[in-house]
């Protein structure tokens, strides 16, 4: 994707700008979880095929991470938020 | 040599005479041909040979899908393979040669090729050559490599420039034909901001090409009329010489600008090429479509061309194709061609139409060959005549160029390189684009629209549909009335039967019917199969000739619909973009940004030699008069630190300044070891790991305030670092209070490092800096002798007593000046990197050689480091696995050789003395080696297997890979002074 | 019908008109022994060796486009065994070895070329780290140089020697990597397996797994069930997906590797290269492209192209490494989907379901993986065990703390 992508503080900026971290998805889990909850969170990936969290970096910009949902088969995006506003979808803890 | 000029007539500049060379020759056109028409109007038909079997080839279109008319253009450094003529822009001194024969265009041995045609089909060369192997590489494939490829590659540096930019717009016009100019000019003139790109020189597409009146004037004016009135538009921006390449993900488009691929002799204050982002919020695809070839046998003799292509050089550039042309036709088209061309004197010898009947009007004096085919053609460097068959009777015709019409094809490329595929029409028998979505709209004959009329309707059809989509819709634009148009429908003919020679589907890689056959029969059968085995559609036009002829034709023998068959997957480029303008100004010693330290002038001034790190230059070592190897002043500046005092620009280390409320608690959980109590005034080493619990990096953080510590990072690493902390701030605990700030450029950074150190370094810092008042792993601010405030930093690498001095950037050169003066009694001396290196392997600090990714902390005898006890930090949790923690990893050690002369390298492997290298031997490896001036031998730090536990042992240094082996005994990686009694003198 | 000099005069002579199929085009049985879900290479090779070595023959393999339309046909053909870590470095040796013989294995001219690899490095670090990796690939007996720049300018004079922002100061050389004509592996492999009965299934995209009893019983598909007794996964590209079918948690992520050619020129580059300053690497196909490619994408992706940024990049780069690269024209790009791994190394294991097998994580090295991993995924299949050679290359291995972190990246996947 993304040729462009929308910062909710600095608006409409190029690829150029950000630097890709990787899936959103995976919440920290707490320091007393499960050494499986912990593996997961490390190391498994759910990498859906559709629509995605990622987190992308302003790193020429705000330097906010941004959680960014988009289409990772179309590349559409869905919309932007800062990484301290995402909401994980069922979080393990 | 006839002249195929004509007397008058196209768009050429008959009053500006340009001189130009093919192959040596020196040749005549006028300003505003192209290089093919120019080459054609010298009768020079014959300009290429095929890539596999070498067979004489001519001009076949008149734009950029020409597959055969490829030539180098220009010498030395400037030489540009493989550029197509028919879109090569004609200018006074261009030099063309033709490619791919030897030892010249007319007498070319490869042709030979062409004999042995039925052992070379489709994929022979995957059922041979396979005994004896050792002949493949010696013998079959340099052979294959050498008759292959097309044109030569310079490799010289390219003596000229090339750009970037960003242009956004509302709407981008691609293609200024019909469609397009009339696209443009509604969106113009309601105000919007329009970019119209085209490929060509001059805008105005196949209206420069064709005899119809537009609006009352010829379709050539009215174009000029319109691109005047756009060109007169504040908000619209007209690209000529501009291929929109690719169209990538939110509506980016990539596009290329021949600046100055024109020009005879290019300034130096432009580029070249431009590379153009151009970002819009709607698009219209005004491409055109293609002219089908017919595939028929013979159907690739020079002098055999499209059409259309025929009256582009008749029309617009005052060029016959041929004295005597032959018409072979599916279509209207033809028909047209043979009128045009008898309007300007050109004799037509026949019509051959593969249809049974048609409407079209016949021009007078030209006989018809109704339900006709042409079988094979006659001559070698050019056609002499064709074979025509009706109805089982055949018919020699005379002829010296044979225009072909085989229908038409949308170009739909751009629209297709996302993923959406071409959709098959019955009723037009052609792909039409996909539906992408309401931004992006395919207009005109790219959209399946035949005539000109029709396509100026469209145009203007899908610009207010932009328009509607921009918020910005206005009256809609009248249409002009087009007069004398021929009717461009057609009946479908994929392959002529009955072809005595074979009969080329993709021209360039030399692919015929016979191996579209083959490859069905063989299984190739889905079309990327057919493609990948026959090649057909790999060559430099990309198919765009073929491709759709060879969907059709696998129909044909397979019986079913082209629809079935489909299209092979578009990507970009639509046509080939050079490395020069996707690669811009990054290049040679700009391809990427040169990083110098605020002292990087006081090290030139003391006489430093530098060195790459990353994108630093860092002082490597400062030579002395008479020191004629870099091991000479290394040792001399290791020695010098060592006993009296040095001075080192440390500035490149990461600096990060961390404040607020939470930043002791943030530092806890970033660092393994424990930060909570470090208290105000105080510097401590620090090691960071990722979540996996290997180590990530190391530094110091020092507390200059109760909210506010400054952090250290490698020079590697400090990009790495402020994003690791930023993310862990933003993501896993954005409620604690803490920011960061890079402040790496903002201060100049110098070690004083020695036992000379403190009386050097009291003699510019006014503040008491006694050991009691300043003592090991101190940090605060203080203030220089002068009154400039800085930053002093108790911390050593050396294993010497040593400060780091922080200084505004700005203040740099001055105060490293003020040091060196304060300290030339004491008998300082600057040093680089490299005794750094020395220095730090000497007392067994480890680097990233390392901290490689892979080791833990345990792994570099910094257990202690891991705060277990804290609640959490990174990496806790994952560092305990069995993996890390297992007793046989590599585990940090020293080494010295046995014999003291011997030289130990990193990179080396560790074998047990006496054991034979195997993997299953391997011990471990080198990371670190340096000749220690201190010891008077090398040592080196390595991991080694258990190595803790194996001090003592004698092991062998294994560097098959320099041929050395060095017995060496191992250690503990401390060499140095291992009570530390020189930090705290 | 077996290829030869011969075969092609003697077809030739009958206009070309007898050549059998590469393969038949068979109707799925209900059941075979064996169900290996990809037809791209891994997979073909996997039949291949199955019923090559392993006599096993009753075998499908399941592919939802046409043989050999992932990663095999879409990657830059290079083939190498230059790893660093004793994990990595018997497999893709014992690879490169069965790529030296391969064509007359499979009686299939695959232009195996071993023209000679180049990775230059820039700086001592670069070095040092080569050095290692060479004697680490010494010590094994696998061939490495250490070249200095001299050396390397006589082997390839064209790079940038004189105007350099990163100088060349030597390269890591293996002579006996190079290329192959990637297209020609898929088919050969695929042949090869039809041959001795292997049934090649196209456009066949399987939609579940059906299990019983913890056991998989066979794959519901596009056209039907079809019934195994044990089933392999060799779907790099797609392994999430079908493996939530089995309802396999995987540490994997999908990525888009973007890959180029030039216009046809006349032998330039006779080595495959790789620039040390950056992620860019280089070869010329037989037929005159250059092949080259530089960092995958970044952003999670499944669609096979890529972004603007990247192309610009890795062409940056190319002109910093060959200056006179800057007015040849590039032809094509297009993009392959990665199953990136957390640590940048495959997995050939079996999985928690006892008759399910597991081929993926190849990150962008599948390509001249693809023997060893045929061979090494068929030995698993046939034997319940696994190959000496793979032996770390476990699914478990995440857990156990025994990553093969060849790039010392860590577990962020976009960075291996």
């Amino acid at each position: 994707m993304a040729s462009l992508i929308t910062c909710p503080h600095c608006g409409t900026r190029p690829k150029e700008e950000f630097s890709i971290r990787g899936a959103a998805a995976p919440k920290r889990p707490s320091p007393t979880a499960k050494d499986e909850v912990w593996h997961a969170y490390v190391y498994v990936r759910d990498n859906p095929k559709g629509r995605y969290q990622e987190y992308w970096h302003h790193i020429a910009g705000c330097r906010r991470f941004l959680v960014v949902e988009r289409d990772n088969l179309t590349h559409e995006v869905f919309g932007v938020t800062d990484a301290s506003e995402f909401k994980w979808a069922g979080a393990a803890e | 040599m006839t002249s195929y000029r004509l007397g008058s007539g196209g768009a050429i500049n008959r009053g500006q005479s340009l001189s130009f060379t093919f192959d040596g020759q020196t040749y005549k056109g006028f300003e505003g041909d192209t290089l093919a028409s120019a080459l054609l109007a010298n009768d020079q038909m014959l300009i290429a040979r095929s890539f596999k079997y070498h067979r004489p080839r001519g001009v076949v279109t008149a734009g950029s899908a020409e597959p055969n008319a490829l030539m180098t253009i220009g010498s030395g450094a400037r030489a540009e393979p493989n550029a197509r003529a028919t879109v090569v822009e004609l200018y006074n001194g261009l030099a063309a040669a033709s490619q791919n024969r030897w030892p010249s265009l007319k007498h070319d041995f490869g042709a030979v090729n062409d004999l042995f045609s039925p052992f070379l089909g489709a994929g022979f060369y995957y059922k041979t050559f396979m005994w004896p192997g050792v002949l493949w590489e010696k013998l079959y494939e340099p052979l294959i490599r050498r008759a292959a490829g097309l044109g030569k590659a310079t490799m010289q540096a390219d003596p000229d420039r090339y750009e970037k930019s960003w242009a956004h717009c509302d709407l981008l016009v691609i293609g200024a034909g019909p469609t397009g100019l009339m696209a443009a000019l509604a969106a113009g003139r309601a105000g919007v901001r329009v970019v119209l790109a085209d490929e060509g020189f001059r805008l105005g597409g196949s209206l420069l090409s064709e005899s119809a009146a537009v609006d009352g004037r010829p379709a050539a004016e009215f174009a000029a009329d319109i691109v005047a009135e756009l060109a007169s538009l504040p908000n619209v921006t007209l690209m000529p010489r501009t291929t929109v390449f690719g169209w990538y993900d939110d509506m980016v488009f990539g596009a290329v600008e021949r600046v100055q691929k024109h020009v005879a002799s290019p300034s130096p204050d432009l580029p070249m090429e431009r590379l153009w982002r151009v970002v819009a919020k709607q698009a219209i695809l005004a491409t055109g479509a293609e002219e089908r070839p017919l595939v028929f046998g013979g159907n690739d003799k020079p002098g055999v061309v499209t059409a259309g292509a025929a009256r582009t050089y008749l029309n617009r550039y005052g060029v016959a194709v041929g004295g005597k042309v032959a018409v072979f036709t599916n279509g209207g088209s033809g028909y047209r061609t043979a009128a045009d061309l008898l309007a300007q004197g050109v004799d037509v010898t026949a019509i051959i139409d593969a249809r049974p009947q048609s409407a079209d009007p016949v021009p007078e004096s030209v006989r018809v060959i109704r339900n006709g085919s042409v079988i094979a053609t006659k001559g070698r460097h050019r056609i002499e005549g064709l074979i025509a068959e009706r109805s089982g009777f055949e018919e020699v015709i005379g002829c010296d160029a044979l225009a072909m019409s085989g229908g038409w094809s949308p170009i739909v490329h751009l629209m297709c390189q996302r993923g959406a595929k071409p959709v098959w029409s019955d009723e037009k028998q052609a792909f039409l684009p996909p539906d992408v979505g309401g931004a992006f709209l395919a207009a005109g004959s790219a959209a399946g629209h035949a005539s000109i009329g029709d396509c100026l309707k469209d145009g203007s059809a899908k610009a207010h549909a932009a328009l509607e989509a921009l918020g910005r819709l206005v009256g809609a634009l009248e249409t002009p009335e087009v007069e004398g148009e021929y009717d461009p429908s057609f009946v479908p003919l994929w392959y002529v039967p009955g072809a005595r020679d074979k009969a080329f589907v993709d021209f360039q890689n030399d692919v015929h019917v016979g191996d579209l056959g083959l490859a069905q029969r063989e299984g190739f059968r889905h079309i990327e199969h057919t493609k990948r085995y026959t090649t057909a559609g790999m060559a430099t036009d990309q198919g765009k000739l073929g491709n759709v002829n060879a969907a059709g034709i696998v129909a044909g023998m397979r019986g079913v619909s082209p629809a079935e068959i489909g299209t092979t997957t578009f990507r970009p480029f639509y046509t080939p973009v050079s490395f020069g303008a996707l690669a811009g100004t990054a290049r040679a010693e700009h391809a990427a940004p040169v990083r110098t330290s605020p002292l990087h002038n006081w090290a030139r001034k003391n006489g430093a030699t530098f060195v790459d790190s990353g994108l630093w230059y860092r002082s490597a070592w400062f030579p002395r008069e008479g020191e004629k190897t870099w091991r000479e002043s290394v040792d001399r500046e290791v020695l010098n630190v060592r006993s009296n005092a040095g001075l080192c620009d440390v500035s490149t280390l990461g600096k990060i300044e961390i404040f607020g409320a939470g930043a002791a608690e943030f530092l806890d959980r970033i660092y393994s070891n424990g930060f909570l109590k470090l208290p105000v005034g105080r510097a401590r080493y620090g090691l960071m790991l990722r979540e996996d619990g290997i180590v990530f990096d190391d530094g110091t953080a020092s507390r200059l305030s109760e909210n506010h510590y400054v952090m250290t990072t490698t020079t590697a690493y400090a990009a790495d670092v402020l994003a690791h902390l930023e993310f862990s701030a933003q993501t896993f605990w954005p409620e604690l209070d803490v920011r960061f700030v890079s402040s790496t450029d903002q201060w100049a950074q110098m070690s004083l490092a020695g036992p000379k150190a403190r009386i050097i370094m009291s003699r510019v810092v006014q503040d008491d800096i006694s050991d009691a008042a300043f003592p090991f792993l101190a940090a605060r601010d203080v203030t220089l002798r002068g009154g400039l405030k800085a930053r002093l930093f108790r911390i050593s690498f050396s294993g010497e007593l040593a400060y780091e001095l922080a200084v505004p950037a700005g203040y740099g050169e001055a105060v490293a000046d003020a040091v060196m003066d304060a300290g030339h009694e004491e008998g300082i001396c600057a040093y680089g990197v490299e005794a750094l290196n020395v220095l730090r392997v000497e007392k067994g600090h480890v680097t990233h050689s390392e901290l490689d990714g892979r080791t833990t902390a345990d792994d570099v005898g910094l257990g202690r480091m891991m705060a277990m006890q804290k609640p959490d930090f990174i990496g806790k949790r994952l560092s305990t696995r069995f993996g890390l923690t297992a007793a046989d990893r590599l585990q940090l050690v020293g080494l010295k050789p046995v014999e003291a002369d011997k030289e130990i390298k990193a990179g080396a492997h560790l074998l047990k003395d006496g054991a034979k290298p195997s993997l299953a031997n391997d011990q471990g490896f080198v990371s670190s080696a340096c000749f220690s001036p201190t010891l008077g031998h090398f040592i080196a730090l390595a991991m080694l297997k258990s190595g803790r536990e194996r001090i003592g042992e004698r092991i062998m240094v294994w560097d098959g890979l320099r041929g050395s082996e060095v017995l060496s005994e191992v250690c503990p990686p401390v060499f140095v002074d291992p009570e530390n009694s020189k930090l705290h003198l | 019908m077996r290829y030869s000099a011969y075969s092609i005069f003697k077809e030739a002579l009958s206009g070309n008109r007898m050549w059998k199929p590469a393969w038949r085009e068979p109707q799925p049985k209900p059941h075979y022994d064996v169900i290996i879900v990809g037809g791209g290479g891994h997979g073909l090779a996997t039949a291949y060796y199955l019923a090559k070595e392993f006599g096993i023959t009753n075998v499908a393999v399941l592919e939802k486009g046409y043989l050999g339309s992932g990663n095999v046909g879409r990657n830059t053909t290079i083939i190498r065994s230059n790893y660093l870590l004793e994990g990595n470095n018997p497999f893709y040796e014992f690879s490169l070895k069965l790529w030296e013989g391969l064509e007359r294995d499979f009686n299939y001219n695959a232009m195996v070329s071993q023209r000679g690899m180049l990775n230059l490095f820039h700086s001592d670090g670069q070095r040092d780290a080569y050095a290692r990796r060479g004697n680490g690939m010494r010590i094994h007996g696998v061939d490495a140089e250490l070249l200095d720049r001299e050396q390397v300018r006589r082997k390839a004079p064209y790079l940038n020697f004189d105007h350099a922002r990163f100088p060349i100061m030597g390269a890591l050389y293996q002579k006996r990597a190079g290329t192959v004509r990637h297209d020609a592996v898929a088919w050969g492999y695929g042949r090869g397996a039809d041959a001795r009965g292997v049934d090649l299934i196209q456009h066949c995209e399987v939609t579940g797994i059906r299990r019983e009893n913890g056991l998989v019983t066979g794959v519901e598909t596009t056209r039907g069930f079809i019934g195994c007794n044990k089933l392999a996964l060799a779907a790099a590209g797609n392994t999430t997906t079908v493996g939530r079918m089995a309802d396999l948690e995987l540490p994997i992520e999908s990525h888009v590797l973007q890959a180029f050619v030039s216009e046809g020129l006349k032998p330039v580059v006779d080595h495959v290269i790789t620039y040390g300053a950056g992620h860019f690497y280089i070869s010329q196909s037989d037929k005159g492209g250059l092949v080259f490619g530089a960092e995958i994408d970044f952003y999670s992706s499944y669609a096979q192209r890529g972004n603007l940024q990247t192309v610009e990049h890795t062409m940056e780069e190319g002109v910093s490494l060959i200056p006179g690269l800057s007015r040849a024209k590039v032809l094509r790009s297009w993009g392959g989907v990665m199953d990136m791994s957390m640590d940048g190394s495959p997995i050939i294991d079996r999985t928690p379901i006892d008759n399910l097998y597991l081929n993926c994580g190849w990150c962008y090295g599948g390509f001249k993986a693809t023997p060893a991993s045929g061979f090494c995924f068929a030995h698993l299949i046939a034997k319940n065990e696994t190959h000496h050679v793979t032996r770390f290359m476990r699914l478990d291995r995440f857990e156990r703390g025994y990553t093969i972190d060849e790039a010392g990246r860590g577990p962020q996947p976009n960075l291996h």
